[in-house]
C-alpha cells in the first residue's frame, strides 16, 4: 500500500520523450519491406534447386548481394523492433528488459550470420 | 506479465436464479454479474426473469425494473438516462455501451450484463474509475494560454470550431479505453483511447497554445505508443466517436515535429 494521489499514480515518471523515432521507423522500414522482400523472394526463387556454383554466381552478383544484404538488416531491425512492441505489451518489469535484450540480440546474431554468409559466397 | 487466468477469488460462479413473473407471456432472461466487497465472496451471475410487456425498450430500463421490482440490492450507475452523462457504461451482451441508449432489441437471445471489462469493481456494475479519471486530467483538459486574456472572449473561426467536432462530444464513459486490449495490459501507463482523445481535442484547439508543451506529455512509448490501430474504441463508443483516428493524429503530429 502507497499513499501516492491518483493524479501521482496517473504522471508516474511523465514522459520518456522518445517513441516517435521508433514509430517512424517502423513505418519507413514496413515500406522497404514490402518492396525488398518480393523482390528478394524473386531472386531466391530462381536460385532455389540450383548446383552451388549456381547460387554462389546469383548471390555474387552486386544487385542479388545487395538486396540480400539490405532484407537481413533491414527485416532483422524491423523484427527486433516489432518484438520489442510485443514485448513491452505483454511483459513486466525485468522479464521485460530482459527479453528485449534478448531479441535484439537474436536479430545481431542472425544479421551477421547472414552477411558473413553472404559474403563468403561473393566471394 | 499479462494474466490469462483470473486469480481463484475473481472466478465468477453461478448465483441465484429468482422467479419468473407469474403470468407473463412475454418473458426474458437476465444475467447480470454481481459482486460486493462486504461478504468475502467470489463474483456470481445472478439471473432474473421480467415481463417485457411491462418493461421499457432499453437496457437501463430492464435494470431500473429489476431493482425496484425484484432485486434492491443490485447495484448500478445510471443518471440521465439520454447518453449525456456516460454513467451507465457497462459490458453488454459482450460489447462495452450505455445501457440507457441500447435497446433491448438489439441483444440477441439472454441479456447477459457485466461491469466495464479489466476495471476494479466497486460493486456489481459499478467499476472504480479513479485512474481513468486522473489519466485524463493528466492531460489537462482546458484552455492553456500564453497570451494576455482578450476583453471579451478568445475568438475562434468557424473552419477551426468545426475541427473540435466528433471530439468535444466525448462524455467520459470509458467504454472506448476498456475496450482496448493496449488498456487492458498496460493502463497504469497508457492513457488509452479516452485520455488521448481530448488530448487531441485541446491540441488541435486553435486557441490553446500549449501544443508543443501538451504533445511533449504525450511523447512516450507507453502513454500514445501503446495504441496499435486495434479500433475496438471506435467500433464501441456509444456516441460514434473515432478515438482511434485521434489517436493518429497526434501521432501525425509528432511525426512533422521530427521529419
Amino acid at each position: 500500500m502507497r499513499y501516492l494521489t491518483d493524479r501521482k499514480r496517473a504522471e508516474r515518471k511523465g514522459a520518456s520523450g522518445t517513441g516517435t523515432e521508433h514509430h517512424w521507423y517502423m513505418s519507413v522500414s514496413a515500406v522497404a519491406l514490402a518492396f525488398l522482400i518480393p523482390t528478394f523472394l524473386y531472386v531466391f526463387g530462381h536460385a532455389l534447386g540450383q548446383g552451388r556454383d549456381q547460387v554462389a554466381a546469383t548471390f555474387g552478383s552486386p544487385f542479388a548481394a545487395i538486396l540480400t544484404g539490405l532484407v537481413l538488416f533491414v527485416s532483422m531491425q524491423h523484427f527486433a523492433k516489432g518484438a520489442q512492441t510485443m514485448i513491452e505489451d505483454y511483459t513486466h518489469g525485468s522479464w521485460r528488459r530482459g527479453l528485449v535484450m534478448l531479441v535484439y540480440s537474436l536479430a545481431y546474431v542472425i544479421t551477421a550470420t547472414g552477411l558473413y554468409a553472404l559474403v563468403k559466397m561473393a566471394m | 506479465m499479462v494474466q490469462f487466468k483470473l486469480p481463484r477469488n475473481s472466478t465468477i460462479r453461478t448465483g441465484k436464479t429468482w422467479p419468473k413473473p407469474a403470468g407473463a407471456k412475454n418473458v426474458r432472461k437476465f444475467m447480470i454479474y454481481r459482486w460486493t466487497p462486504d461478504d468475502g465472496e467470489n463474483p456470481r451471475v445472478d439471473t432474473y426473469f421480467l415481463d417485457m410487456d411491462k418493461c421499457g425498450p432499453m437496457v437501463l430500463d430492464a435494470l431500473i425494473k429489476i431493482k425496484n421490482e425484484i432485486d434492491p440490492t443490485l447495484t448500478f450507475r445510471r443518471s440521465c438516462r439520454e447518453g449525456i452523462c456516460g454513467s451507465c457504461a457497462m459490458n453488454i451482451d459482450g460489447g462495452n455501451h450505455l445501457a440507457c441508449i441500447y435497446g433491448l432489441d438489439e441483444v440477441k437471445g439472454d441479456v447477459k450484463i457485466y461491469p466495464l471489462p479489466h476495471m476494479p469493481v466497486v460493486r456489481d456494475l459499478v467499476p472504480d474509475l479513479t485512474h481513468f479519471y486522473a489519466q485524463h486530467a493528466s492531460i489537462m483538459p482546458w484552455l492553456e494560454t500564453k497570451t494576455n486574456a482578450p476583453q471579451k472572449e478568445w475568438r475562434q473561426s468557424v473552419e477551426d470550431r468545426s475541427k473540435l467536432d466528433g471530439l468535444y462530444e466525448c462524455v467520459m464513459c470509458a467504454c472506448c479505453s476498456t475496450s482496448c486490449p493496449s488498456y487492458w495490459w498496460n493502463s497504469d501507463r497508457y492513457l488509452g483511447p479516452a485520455a488521448l482523445l481530448h488530448a487531441y481535442r485541446w491540441i488541435v484547439d486553435s486557441r490553446d497554445e500549449a501544443t508543443g508543451e501538451r504533445l511533449d506529455d504525450l511523447e512516450d512509448p507507453f502513454k500514445l505508443y501503446r495504441c496499435h490501430t486495434i479500433m475496438n474504441c471506435t467500433k464501441t463508443c456509444p456516441k460514434g466517436l473515432n478515438p482511434a483516428k485521434a489517436i493518429s493524429e497526434v501521432k501525425r503530429m509528432m511525426v512533422e515535429r521530427v521529419v
